[in-house]
């Protein structure tokens, strides 16, 4: 499963059905992907309780603030120089937006209620689209920025959706630092936008 | 934070299950299954959420853009932390 392909075919072919309108809307969907996400992470659990060399990771101290503080700075630094690029976009939007880090559902009803439904939904798709990047380019990214791309990219997300991804592309090895630095960034995401708006 | 109890959980049994090789190479072959799985629901509720489908205009476009960067500054800082881990050993 190093390879992304087969997940970009996953993915397109859920939006294909999807638009068929074929598949019934309601909560189901909701419940199942839950579902599936929580036995996901259970098997990962097993795997990375099972894999000697996951403990490692705890002890790399300075992982555990460079890797959540490299995820923060590089997403403001970046959304930064795409406001400039982007007319009638103020700075404080775009770090709001960034300041999201994958974390679609709660930074876009932050924004909505912030700022308005506009941005709400670039907040949405934004952030949706992070998770999606870093789903079907965790492999791609880890070959070409090294093993701790695909946790910074992932965000807030590194440490529930992206995570199976994460270890795919990475090893276990790197699974607790994925999930302490997702957890910072779910933390820091509400407050960070609350600053910026 | 449910998610982080079956993580756990899962830890815990892969703790006690250690040496049990082939056990847990069917449990990473399993998960690998259950992502694609994962990323296909995902894809139904994008393809099906009509309030996504309908805004992938210009406010797609602008958002698109922010996340490009978002993800590009963050493997760049990534990239620049691994370089500094290397150096520092």
């Amino acid at each position: 499963m190093r390879n992304s392909l087969p997940i970009l075919a996953c993915f397109l072919g859920g939006i294909l059905l999807g638009l068929t309108s074929l598949v019934p809307s309601g909560p189901l969907l909701g419940q199942l992907t839950d579902g599936t996400l929580y036995g996901l992470l259970f098997l990962i659990g097993l795997v990375v309780g099972g894999s000697h060399g996951a403990w490692r990771g705890i002890t790399l101290s300075p992982d555990l603030g460079l890797v959540p503080l490299a995820a923060i700075l590089g997403t403001l630094a970046g959304v930064s120089l795409a406001a400039a690029a982007l007319p009638g976009l103020a700075l404080s939007e775009a770090l709001a937006v960034g300041a999201g880090f994958g974390y679609y559902s709660l930074s876009s009803i932050l924004v909505t209620s912030l700022r308005g439904e506009a941005l709400g939904v670039v907040t949405l798709l934004a952030n949706l689209l992070r998770e999606i990047l870093t789903l079907l380019l965790a492999p791609v990214l880890a070959r070409l920025f090294g093993p701790l791309a695909p946790i910074a990219s992932g965000g807030a997300t590194a440490m529930d959706t992206t995570l199976p991804v994460i270890v795919q592309a990475v090893g276990a090895d790197y699974a607790m630092l994925a999930v302490w630095s997702g957890l910072v960034l779910s933390l820091l995401a509400p407050l960070l936008i609350s600053i910026f708006l | 934070m449910l998610i982080l109890l079956f993580l756990a959980a899962g830890i815990l049994a892969g703790f006690l299950l250690r040496g049990h090789a082939g056990l847990l190479g069917a449990a990473d072959r399993l998960s690998a299954l259950s992502v694609c799985l994962l990323v296909f629901l995902l894809g139904l509720a994008v393809g099906s959420n009509a309030a996504v489908i309908r805004n992938l205009g210009p406010l797609g476009l602008r958002a698109a853009v922010l996340s490009l960067a978002g993800v590009l500054g963050s493997v760049l800082a990534a990239r620049l932390v691994f370089w500094l881990r290397a150096h520092a050993e």
